[in-house]
């Protein structure tokens, strides 16, 4: 059973990757997940694991490295943030179509301009379409937790798809909190060694990100697809093999006093324990509030989605980035998308908040269920809206 | 030969048969040739480096030929060799 | 829960007696949050960073508004910052300065509970730097009484190693010598 600690989370990113036996890892460092990338480095230089560290000059060729030694059969990691990520852009898709079971740790901070290292999500959300499996985690037991599973879903023979596991920057990589970190032995039992569907090998030459014509690229990005929404089975198997040794649990959706919730609340990332606070406060007021936290992001968890909304008449959808001149917020958009075609569905509302790293505290929750109720005429509904904007 | 379906696509499309460009001859888009004068070629060898196909061919006796399953015509070699040894002619 | 908001300028340790304090915390059985404020951090510049110690989950992770207890650990920030705002009815107000309580209290213009300790001048005396953060954290225990002295052993060898005990020394000196008045 491992040790209960109390650890700076991104350093216990760090140490967690460190027990998965990694090949290989290219981090360029980028506030806030500079942590991630300083203690891996410590690892290898102190000879604590057997990996090479390449130092890459820009996160493009952290993202290119990474590929290029998954491409050869090489356990590789990297992690980023922010405009790192952006840099990243154009590999992410190639990564995918390429089937390479890369994990990644992105630290969420804002995306520029203007300049700002702090914690929201609009640094994944224009990687929705990437093709890479996204799980968003909540405390510093999900961040590292997560963190050892994503390597055992990314190279299941099923799978082999790279996935991104997203750590709220600051709010939870620079925060020390308690955690089990698992020991060396409890990890080797639960990953198996990587076995790639193909490399670069000399011996047995095959190449990897050939150019495909328009008779083939229908068919290419139909298989694409359909391996991101198979992998959802392989992900439940995995987390369902991780409750059984470890005894911790997780779901695509988590609920708290969901049940029999009138008015939902949806949050991803770390703001869904802060939200749980204003949930208890509302249900002592004889509300009948309840929380969804969505977990699994891609693929989207559709059927789970609706399920938990079950009888609530209204949902507040959440966001921490905005789709400018669009829909407002992107989860906002595809829990609308969710819910399209369904006969019976709530009044679906959109907070835009936290951006930036704008605080949120207990009573800014307790305040947007306060507005939604007051809203009798469902006057705001399916519309968006900036939480404590200035106007 | 068929086109595959999606479900018949190798993972990652990773194509398994090294070489299998060279099934594709290039030679058939040709319209002119280069035609070697090995009186004036001097083996230098700077068609060899030059040809974008890599189809020019150093042979036993020394001298340059293209490969013509590949050769496209371009004539950067005719127009790169010093003694100008390689004319180009038209096909057919 | 109890929550303590430190004032620092960056380089004096605020984040690094956090950490320590929440590694503590958090061996000790408790649950604990250690933060700092994020934002550019440059040695000089007035920091702040956060303390959260409670025996049961703490789910709160927006920032420290209504703080128990507010720790300076750098006396010039007082008239440049508002340190005591925010800080809860009835709750403590710790300074790392050799003026007394009283003093502080005239300065400040509050009511409230002061300790006081200088923390710099020990920390001069017992590790030859004028380093307060570790200092501190005895100021801090003995005033909150939430763990004791021992429970900062581990954390501090473990982050300090050779100079450990001279920190652990600092620290029962400000833990013995703080002056509260109420």
């Amino acid at each position: 059973m491992g040790k209960r600690i109390g650890m700076e989370v991104a350093v216990a990113v760090a140490e967690a990757v460190g027990l998965c036996n990694i090949d290989m890892a290219a981090v360029y460092p980028i506030t806030p997940q500079s942590h991630i990338a300083e203690h891996l480095s410590d690892l290898v230089a102190d000879g604590k694991i057997d990996a090479e560290f390449v130092t890459v000059e820009s996160e493009h060729s952290a993202m290119s490295a990474v590929i290029g030694a998954s491409g050869t059969g090489a356990r590789s990691y990297t992690a980023t943030s922010s405009q790192g990520l952006m840099l990243m852009h154009e590999l992410l898709p190639i990564a995918s179509a390429m089937r390479l079971p890369i994990t990644m740790a992105i630290a969420n901070r804002a995306v520029s301009g203007p300049l700002n290292i702090l914690n929201d999500h609009s640094d994944i959300m224009p990687q929705r379409d990437s093709g890479w499996i996204s799980i968003f985690v909540e405390n510093a037991q999900e961040s590292i937790d997560m963190s050892i599973i994503a390597f055992k879903i990314a190279e299941h023979k099923d799978v082999m798809l790279p996935v991104n596991i997203n750590i709220d920057g600051f709010q939870l990589t620079h925060m020390v909190e308690p955690m089990e970190m698992p020991t060396q032995e409890e990890v080797n039992n639960f990953l198996p060694p990587f076995v790639p569907h193909a490399t670069l090998h000399p011996a047995k030459p095959v190449t990897m990100g050939a150019f495909a014509m328009s008779d083939y690229f229908t068919e290419i990005m139909k298989a694409k697809d359909e391996a991101l929404k198979n992998s959802k089975k392989v992900i439940l198997e995995v987390w369902d093999e991780w409750a059984k040794m470890f005894g911790r649990a997780y779901k695509p959706v988590e609920t708290y006093m969901a049940d029999d919730a009138e008015i939902l609340m949806l949050t991803m990332g770390s703001m869904g324990e802060t939200a749980q606070m204003a949930i208890d406060e509302l249900r002592t007021k004889g509300i009948k509030a309840g929380l969804v936290k969505l977990r699994l992001w891609r693929p989207f968890p559709f059927e789970e989605v609706k399920a938990v909304v079950k009888n609530a008449k209204k949902l507040i959808v959440t966001d921490r980035a905005v789709s400018f001149g669009g829909p407002g917020g992107p989860v906002f958009s595809e829990i609308k998308s969710a819910f399209y075609a369904e006969a019976k569905r709530p009044l679906i509302y959109n907070y835009i908040y936290g951006l930036g790293g704008r605080d949120v505290p207990v009573n800014d929750f307790t305040g947007m269920f306060e507005k939604v109720l007051a809203d009798t005429g469902n006057k705001a509904a399916d519309t968006y809206e900036f939480w404590g904007v200035r106007e | 030969m068929a086109l595959k379906t999606w479900r018949e696509l190798p993972i990652g499309c990773v194509v398994s048969e090294p070489g299998s460009a060279s099934e594709y001859h290039t030679g058939s888009w040709r319209s002119q040739r280069p035609i070697w004068n090995n009186q004036k070629c001097i083996k230098c060898g700077i068609c060899y480096v030059y040809c974008p196909e890599g189809c020019v061919q150093q042979a036993e006796d020394g001298f340059f030929q293209a490969n013509m399953d590949y050769c496209k015509g371009c004539g950067i070699c005719s127009h790169e060799c010093w003694p100008r040894a390689i004319s180009m002619v038209e096909e057919g | 829960m109890i929550e303590v908001r430190w004032h620092g300028r960056g380089g004096q340790g605020a984040v690094t007696s956090v950490e320590l304090l929440a590694v503590a915390a958090i061996a000790a059985g408790k649950y604990a949050q250690g933060f700092p404020s994020f934002g550019p951090e440059r040695r000089g510049a007035p920091v702040t960073a956060f303390t959260r110690i409670d025996d049961k989950k703490i789910n709160v992770r927006s920032g420290i508004y209504e703080p128990d207890v507010v720790l300076v650990l750098d006396s010039s920030l007082i008239g440049l910052v508002n340190v005591i705002d925010g800080l809860k009815p009835g709750g403590k107000l710790v300074v790392n300065t050799p003026k007394t309580p009283d003093e502080i209290r005239k300065e400040l213009n509050f009511s409230g509970t002061v300790a006081t300790v200088d923390g710099t001048g020990i920390a001069r005396k017992e590790m030859g730097v004028p380093i307060a953060n570790t200092t501190m954290i005895g100021a801090l225990l003995k005033v909150t009484g939430v763990m004791g002295l021992d429970a900062m052993k581990e954390s501090v060898e473990h982050r300090f190693g050779r100079i450990a005990q001279k920190n652990l020394n600092a620290m029962k000196r400000a833990y013995d010598e703080i002056k509260i008045s109420n």
